[in-house]
Order: structure tokens, then C-alpha cells, then sequence
């Protein structure tokens, strides 16, 4: 049998793990600090933050990012809001608290000490963040506001209207360009970091392609930190950005990264519905929606049909034969339920036959009531004396303009279609990747001296996020855990020296890199890089998406092995490798998706048990709710490459629940 | 429907560049802008051209990375979208559409539709910021009371992109709106005071040094802009700028 993989979670009580290992790890002197060389590849949150931190406190750190600037990283599009435990509403709130919703909204496949110090240093987040100057809602009495999202029954979300992700990023993005001005911090944009180098089983640095120029580059450091972010995009269709991609990632797995949990993806509950086949991506509609937004489809089948002929409209549905779903399937968190229950109810619905829109996969998310309810009490705030029906809703449209403004624009400009005035349509879409690289409780993979940061790694979230979550983690690996903990393995180097990039491992790598992109500009197949990419989003989607079983695990991965084989074949790339050339930084990215796909069917069909997002047909409840089996499945998948995803070879890292109960997640 | 392309190809930043025609063919209404260069792209690489180079990323309208100058409006006709956020229904069957890049000598061409904004990453260095450690260890968020309609007046200014439509209208290719909504967000805030002075200074001039034209408010930057940034922003920063000159900062 082969060893459990360590965590190396700090002994002694939860409460004060994270506090005990900051007192002991080692550190860092900050005269030393100025001999060590820290790489960061990404500039979203975590990627930012981590930067401008560890700049800040004295070490010389290299930042990169593909886009052409650091805040245009993927993090400016998170839009609700992000968590912590504040408990400025007075409602119960607590680290603790919120550390128990975490671990729970995660079915329990989430490790204790990590969720709690997120919960820890959450907080640090909105004082750290307001002190940058981060513009966040605010009440009248000029206090922070918060907002409550899914599977939780507090209201501990931070929010900035519906571009909290912007506001956070900018403020991050802030820190970095003080850095950067104060010559701390290089900056490397419209780079791409295409491998990392090894040097005597140490990550050393990076070899990373100038986009513009198309030159390979030799960095070198101490440490690289991999901040780039999560892989939905191996769906084609997904809420992520464009660039969005493992390609950091999975070259740090080909050389000796575990993998973690590739599997456990998020599908989001409200996006709007797919329309046609030249769809480029798929757009969110945020969390915060579900708030004051009630979903719904017609009880009957012959009014879905109607509205899907176009013969009915929703509004001419009367309200008993509607059927309020989520809030009669689970009357204690009704619309506000985590994303993987409200994702499967609605696919539910749908395959039942009582989708609303043409392709038969949308449901209804409706704010006719909460107008009214918000129109009823502004009368009574501006002292009206019986207000009209009209006054009343044009009073509650004012305020779910100044709530979600943006939002509704947003859902006007695509679906070109009111959603004043009739209900929103929406379906579930992917969105996140719990998955990622395995790391240990210093954020440290299984690589020494490679470390990742934010959506990459797979650390906090067990097998569903929670909304507003993941801004969180970002930020508290970026600005609060990763800067302490990498001193510890730092303090090893204080002798070590600059790390040259003239050796045989910077040469080997270069060498590999240069042969793949020969390969792939000189191909001459016949099929541009999107013609792979959508057909492996289409496998990804039918058989890993919101449920799976084993036979179409089974034929997805023979399907993604085909596929890929075919790509190697078959691909054209046009241009040369030798100037800004976007197709080809889009084939290299795609090459490594085509990997990635077979090794998340690899995983999904290993895990016998239903557990958060992770929905196994063969593995419910009588109510169709998933079934875990704690008995055989309370543990971390990491996978080790070892020269085909088919091949990879599974380590178990347990999961140990001393604070928390396992139970059957229950939201009724 | 279908359409005429007219687009602006250049090779990078020594070329000469060129419009070139392309017919498109079979566009539905339903897509984005983005998306029917998507599909001329596919055509153009199946056909073993070079296909047209463009930034884009998130495609809601958020990142600020796409900037196409379509029919000599930044970011097409309509208002308040960003070029991923344009949908071809704004557009009639027959109709010719020319696509330019933004032009200012401050965002020098990249490829084809691409530019350089770097510009812009430098004047938020030159002091776009609150200096404040990232140690986590600062004042109580709520020790700060903000009043509700200034903090929503700081947060419209905050929502800027940074994709430089208000540049690429100006006919002095200005930076005015992009600099003020920065400078603005600050000098509303409490925490944006003690820096408040030097940090226009340094911007302004950072900007200056970067080789963006003059303000001579004609507000064009204003009408472009898809987040609808206020020009009453580039007042306070004027205001601001000179009471700072005014102090000797
Ligand atoms: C539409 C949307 C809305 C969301 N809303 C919320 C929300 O309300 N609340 C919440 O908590 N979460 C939300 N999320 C999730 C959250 O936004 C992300 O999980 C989080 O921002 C990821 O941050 P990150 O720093 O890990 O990565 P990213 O922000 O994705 O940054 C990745 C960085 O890595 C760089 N990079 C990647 N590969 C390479 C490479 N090979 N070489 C060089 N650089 C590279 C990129 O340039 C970029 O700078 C949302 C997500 C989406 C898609």
C-alpha cells in the first residue's frame, strides 16, 4: 500500500493551529530577504496579492500574467461578493461559524485546519481591503453592508453592486503597482509561462514565452508561485474568461505535481441559457440574484410546452400553477440552497420536461415579487399615503435597479429581453474547479519549492464551494497565508545564492518547449484550434458534467483520447512562432485541456460516491440527493502523472474530521 | 445576414497597416461582435490566411481588454457596452462595417486590432494607490464610516476598465477621464487623503510624460465610455491638481 500523503497540518487545537504555526515555522530576516528571488505566475487575486506581499515585506519578486495588464486577470469578473466572518449584522455570525458552512457546503471532503483559517483571516480581508480604499456597498448609516448567498443562513457578504471582483482586484492590482513602482516587484505581462524548470527536485523557475515577440525566456528564482487560476474552460462553454487555463498547472503535474480532486467541478445554478452554436462562453447572472429572485417552472407540462412554443407567457402563468421548486423541495433554505443542489434541480425539472426556452434547458428566475415587496416598504419609507399598484412597482424596480443594476443590463444586452418586466431565463453552466494542484497546509504542492495560490490549487473547498468563497481564498492565500508560509522552506536559501539560468535543466526545458511549439506551427492539419476545443467541451459537458455514470466515463475517455490524437494530427495553427500570434498560445493551452479532460473522467469514475458537485447516477438517495460514502471515499484524490493521464497513479491523502460530525448535508 | 467587413490589418508596430475587406456570410442576430470575428477567424484559418488579431478575454464587459474602433465610434454604436458586449442585432443585413484599432500614439499598435495600453499600468504606479501595507493588521473595516452617497460616488469612479475608449475618442487622445476616475475614487474617500495632493501631481504628470494629448473638453470621452464615467471627475481632478500645484506639492 502506498503511504497517505501528509498534510502537514499543525498539531494541537483548530482554533489555534494557525496562530501556534506562525509562532513556530521558520523566517526570513529581512536583510536576507533581499537575497532571494520569488516568480508569481498570475495576477488575479491571489496572484496580485501574493506579489505585492511578498515584494512588500523585501524579497525581489517577478510577476506574470498573459493579459496585457495585471488587472485585467479573470478575478475582475467575480461579481456577488466575497465572505467573511464580521458578524456586523448581528446575526450569529462567527469564525466558527462560518467554518462549519464551509466544511458542510463542501461535503465534507474539505480539510478542518485549512477551512478554519480561512475562516480566521477572513476578516483581516474587509479591514485590509477597506484600507486600500476598496469601495464597498454601504448602508445609510455609512457602515459596511452585506448581502446573504446559498447554503448558508447568515448574512456575511461583502459586495461592491455587482463587480465586487473588480473592486477587490483593482485594490490588489493597487498593491502590486506600488510594489512594482518601488522597483520590488518586475512585471511581466502578455507572458506565458510555458514550464517550470527543475534543479536537484527543487522548482527553480520558469521558462516563459514573450507573447509579443514570441521570444522564450529563462527565469530563475528560489521559489514560483502558481496563482493561474482555474481550468472550467476544459468545457468549452463555461463563465470563465477567454484565456482562462490549466496550461500552468499541468505542466507543473508533468513534472511530479499532484493533481488533486481534478473532478469536483462547480456548475453554476443562474447563467444565462446557452443560444446557439457559434456560443463563445457563457455568462453568469450572480449568486446575489437568488437573494431576492425566486426560480420556478410552470407545474403543468402543457404550460411549459405553451411558453416553449412561444404561445404563453410566463406572467399569464397564475401563481398556483407554478411550482416554486427549490423552495418546495427544501423549505429551510428555499432559493437559497448551495450551487450543486439548485444546479441538479433545475437540470431535474428540465429533463422532466418543463423547461421554459426553446432548447427545453431553462427555468424561470423571477423578481415580480420581490418588486412588490420592495415597492411596499419604500412607500412606506418615503411616507406615501396609499400608493397606486403602479407606484409601488415603479418604487420596487428603483430598488432592484440600485441593487443589481448592473446585472439586469447585462441579462437586457444578451438575451435582449426585460427582465423588469418578465422573469429572467436561466440554466446551470460551469463556473469554478474545486480541483486543483494538491498542496499542503503552507500551500506547498508536491513539488518542493513550488507552491500555488487561489483557484489553482484545490485546497479550501472540498466538493462544492460556497458563493463568495472563492474571492476569499484568493485573497487570504495571497496577502495572509502564502507570504508566511513559503519563509519557512525560503530560510533553507539564505546561502544559496542567485540561481543560474545557464545550466542543463534551463537548457533541457527551453529545448522541450521550443520542439512543441515547432510541432504545432508547423503542422499543417486542416482544422483551427476551437474546432478540438469545442468537441472535448461537448465530452466534458455530456459525460462530467452535472451527472455521471460509469459507462459514459468509461467512452469519454476513450472519446478524449481520440480527440487528442486527432488534434496532434490534425491541427492548424496558422503564422510563425515569432510574433504576436493568439492562435497559437490558444493550441498550446488547448493541448494541455485535451490531457487535463481525461484525467478529470479518470477521477470522476474512480470516486464511487456522490459528494457535492461530484453527482455519480449510481450513487443517490431515494429523493435523487447525492449519496456519499464516507466509509471509502473521506479523502483527497492526487494524482501523479506518470507519462499518460490514463496511466496516472492515485495517492490518498485522508481527511480527518475532529471538530465536525459527518452527516448527510440536509438543506430541507 | 450578411456583411462586409472592412478591417484594419497591420503587421505590427513598424508596419504601414492597410484596411482589407472581408464579405461574412450567415451572421445571426443573437451573436456578440466578438463572436462574429470568431466565426471570420474559423473561415479565414480554414482557408490558410492569417487570421485577424484582437484582445478579448472575459467577454461580459468587465476585463477592458477588448477595444475595436467599429464605424468610428470606440466600441460600436450603443451605449454603455464594451465591443464582447455589442450584439450583431445592432446591425442590418448588407450593412459595411469598418474596424480600426484604438489610435493614439500613447497605445502603439501591437497587431492588427491590438494595442499597447501599457501607458496606462504606469500612471496607476506613478500613484494610483493607498500606501498602506498588506499586513492585514490595519483599523476595524467599520472604524471608517463612509457616507452612503459619497462611497457610491467613489465606486462609480472605481468601476473605470482601464480600455482606453476615452483615449481612442478624444481627438487630442486625452487621458483625462481614465486619470480623474482614479484620482476621483481617492479624493472621495477618507482613507485617499493623506496622499491626496502628491498623488495628482504624480499622475498628471506621469500622464503627461506618456504623451497623452491635451483636455479640451469636448466630452467625447465621456459619451464613449462604456462604464458611463462622470466628466465631472476630470473637474475635481483639475481642481485638485491645481490646489496642489498652488501648495507646492
Ligand atoms: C463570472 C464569475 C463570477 C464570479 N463571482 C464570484 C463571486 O462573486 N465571489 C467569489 O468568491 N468568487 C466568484 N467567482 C470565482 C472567482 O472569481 C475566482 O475563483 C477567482 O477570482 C480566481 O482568482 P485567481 O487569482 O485564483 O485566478 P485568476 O483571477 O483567474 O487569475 C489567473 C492569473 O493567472 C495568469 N495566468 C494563467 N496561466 C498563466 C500562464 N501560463 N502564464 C502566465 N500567467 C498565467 C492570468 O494571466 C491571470 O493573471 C466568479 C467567477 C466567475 C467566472
Amino acid at each position: 500500500m502506498t503511504k497517505m500523503l501528509d498534510s502537514k497540518i499543525p498539531e494541537g487545537p483548530l482554533a489555534e493551529k494557525w496562530t501556534s504555526h506562525k509562532n513556530n515555522i521558520n523566517l526570513v530576516n529581512p536583510a536576507n530577504k533581499r537575497l532571494i528571488d520569488v516568480i508569481v505566475v498570475g495576477t488575479g487575486l491571489a496572484g496580485s496579492s501574493a506579489a505585492a506581499s511578498l515584494g512588500e515585506m523585501g524579497y525581489n519578486v517577478k510577476a506574470f500574467c498573459f493579459q496585457d495588464s495585471p488587472r485585467r486577470a479573470h478575478s475582475i469578473a467575480a461579481q456577488g461578493g466575497i465572505n467573511a466572518a464580521k458578524n456586523y449584522q448581528n446575526d450569529g455570525d462567527s469564525v466558527y461559524r462560518l467554518f462549519y458552512d464551509t466544511v458542510k457546503g463542501g461535503d465534507y471532503r474539505s480539510r478542518e485546519g485549512n477551512v478554519h483559517r480561512l475562516a480566521e483571516v477572513s476578516t483581516n480581508i474587509i479591514d485590509q481591503c477597506v484600507a486600500q480604499g476598496v469601495p464597498f456597498a454601504r448602508e445609510y448609516g455609512g457602515l459596511l453592508d452585506n448581502r446573504s448567498f446559498g447554503g448558508v443562513q447568515v448574512s456575511r457578504t461583502f459586495y461592491a453592486k455587482g463587480q465586487t471582483g473588480q473592486q477587490l482586484l483593482l485594490g490588489a492590482y493597487s498593491a502590486l503597482s506600488r510594489q512594482i513602482s518601488k522597483g520590488k516587484v518586475e512585471m511581466f505581462t502578455r507572458h506565458e509561462m510555458m514550464d517550470v524548470v527543475m534543479v536537484d527536485g527543487k522548482c527553480r523557475g520558469i521558462i516563459a514565452r514573450n507573447l509579443v515577440t514570441g521570444e522564450l525566456e529563462r527565469h530563475a528564482a528560489h521559489a514560483v508561485v502558481l496563482a493561474s487560476g482555474g481550468y472550467g474552460n476544459v468545457f468549452f462553454l463555461s463563465t470563465n474568461a477567454m484565456g482562462s487555463n490549466v496550461s500552468a498547472s499541468w505542466k507543473a503535474h508533468k513534472k511530479g505535481a499532484f493533481m488533486a480532486n481534478p473532478c469536483f467541478t462547480q456548475i453554476h445554478p443562474t447563467c444565462i441559457p446557452v443560444s446557439g452554436e457559434h456560443q463563445s462562453k457563457l455568462t453568469l447572472m450572480s449568486e446575489s440574484l437568488r437573494n431576492d429572485g425566486r426560480i420556478w417552472v410552470p407545474a403543468k407540462k402543457e404550460d411549459a410546452e405553451a411558453i416553449r412554443k412561444g404561445t404563453k407567457q410566463a406572467i399569464e402563468i397564475a401563481e398556483e400553477d407554478r411550482d416554486y421548486y427549490l423552495e418546495r423541495r427544501y423549505p429551510a433554505f428555499g432559493n437559497l440552497v448551495p450551487r450543486d443542489v439548485a444546479s441538479r434541480a433545475a437540470k431535474e425539472r428540465c429533463d422532466a420536461g418543463f423547461g421554459v426556452n426553446e432548447t427545453g434547458e431553462a427555468v424561470f428566475l423571477d423578481y415580480a415579487s420581490a418588486i412588490q415587496r420592495y415597492g411596499k416598504t419604500e412607500g412606506n419609507i418615503r411616507g406615501l399615503k396609499n400608493p397606486s399598484s403602479t407606484e409601488i412597482t415603479e418604487l420596487g424596480k428603483q430598488v432592484v435597479k440600485a441593487k443589481y443594476g448592473n446585472l439586469f443590463d447585462m441579462y437586457k444586452q444578451i438575451a435582449a429581453d426585460d427582465p423588469y418586466e418578465s422573469p429572467m431565463k436561466i440554466y446551470p453552466a460551469v463556473h469554478y474547479t474545486m480541483g486543483g494542484l494538491w498542496v499542503d497546509y503552507n500551500l506547498m504542492t508536491s513539488v518542493p519549492g513550488l507552491y500555488a495560490a487561489g483557484e489553482a490549487n484545490f485546497s479550501d473547498h472540498g466538493a462544492n464551494r460556497l458563493g463568495a468563497s472563492a474571492l476569499m481564498q484568493g485573497l487570504a492565500d495571497g496577502y495572509f497565508v502564502l507570504p508566511y508560509t513559503i519563509g519557512d522552506y525560503l530560510s533553507q536559501d539564505i546561502r544559496t545564492g542567485g540561481i543560474s539560468t545557464d545550466s542543463a535543466e534551463f537548457n533541457e526545458a527551453e529545448k522541450e518547449v521550443k520542439e512543441r511549439i515547432n510541432h504545432l506551427i508547423n503542422n499543417n492539419g486542416t482544422k483551427p484550434v476551437d474546432d478540438f476545443h469545442r468537441r472535448l467541451g461537448r465530452i466534458m459537458w455530456n459525460e462530467c458534467g452535472m451527472s455521471r455514470n460509469a459507462e459514459g466515463l468509461n467512452k469519454a475517455i476513450e472519446d478524449i483520447r481520440l480527440l487528442r490524437a486527432e488534434f496532434w494530427a490534425d491541427v492548424r495553427v496558422p503564422g510563425s512562432d515569432d510574433g504576436f500570434n493568439p492562435e497559437l498560445d490558444k493550441a498550446g493551452r488547448v493541448a494541455d485541456l485535451l490531457e487535463l479532460g481525461e484525467l478529470m473522467c479518470k477521477d470522476a469514475l474512480e470516486r464511487e460516491e456522490s459528494c457535492g458537485g461530484h453527482f455519480r447516477e449510481e450513487h443517490q438517495t431515494p429523493e435523487g440527493e447525492a449519496l456519499r460514502d464516507d466509509e471509502q471515499f473521506t479523502f483527497v484524490s492526487a494524482w501523479e502523472y506518470t507519462g499518460d493521464p490514463k496511466e496516472a497513479k492515485l495517492h490518498k491523502e485522508e481527511l480527518r474530521f475532529e471538530n465536525i460530525e459527518l452527516k448527510q448535508r440536509s438543506y430541507k | 445576414m450578411d456583411l462586409t467587413l472592412n478591417v484594419w490589418r497591420q503587421n505590427g508596430p513598424e508596419d504601414k497597416g492597410r484596411m482589407e475587406a472581408y464579405p461574412v456570410f450567415g451572421v445571426s442576430p443573437d451573436m456578440s461582435f466578438l463572436e462574429m470575428i470568431d466565426m471570420l477567424n474559423d473561415q479565414i484559418i480554414r482557408d490558410g490566411g492569417d487570421p485577424i488579431a484582437f484582445d478579448h478575454d472575459c467577454r461580459e464587459g468587465i476585463c477592458g481588454m477588448c477595444s475595436m474602433f467599429i464605424n468610428g465610434e470606440a466600441h460600436g454604436p450603443g451605449r454603455g457596452v464594451t465591443t464582447c458586449q455589442l450584439h450583431m442585432r445592432s446591425f442590418k443585413d448588407g450593412d459595411e462595417i469598418t474596424i480600426e484599432p484604438w489610435r493614439a500614439s500613447a497605445f502603439p499598435v501591437v497587431k492588427d486590432l491590438a494595442v499597447d495600453r501599457s501607458a496606462f499600468d504606469r500612471i496607476i504606479q506613478s500613484g494610483g494607490y493607498v500606501s498602506v501595507n498588506t499586513s492585514g493588521e490595519t483599523l476595524d473595516a467599520n472604524a471608517i464610516p463612509v457616507p452612503k452617497p459619497v462611497a457610491d460616488e467613489a465606486f462609480s469612479a472605481a468601476t473605470c476598465i482601464g480600455c482606453g475608449a476615452c483615449v481612442a475618442s478624444c481627438k487630442n487622445a486625452s487621458a483625462m477621464l481614465f486619470v480623474s476616475a482614479k484620482v476621483s475614487q481617492f479624493a472621495l474617500l477618507p482613507q485617499g487623503q493623506p496622499e491626496r495632493a502628491s498623488r495628482v501631481k504624480r499622475m498628471v504628470d506621469q500622464m503627461d510624460e506618456e504623451g497623452f494629448g491635451n483636455c479640451t473638453n469636448t466630452g467625447a470621452c465621456a459619451v464613449e465610455c462604456p462604464k458611463g464615467i462622470d466628466l465631472s471627475n476630470i473637474a475635481r481632478m483639475n481642481r485638485d491638481f491645481l490646489k496642489a500645484s498652488a501648495d507646492g506639492e
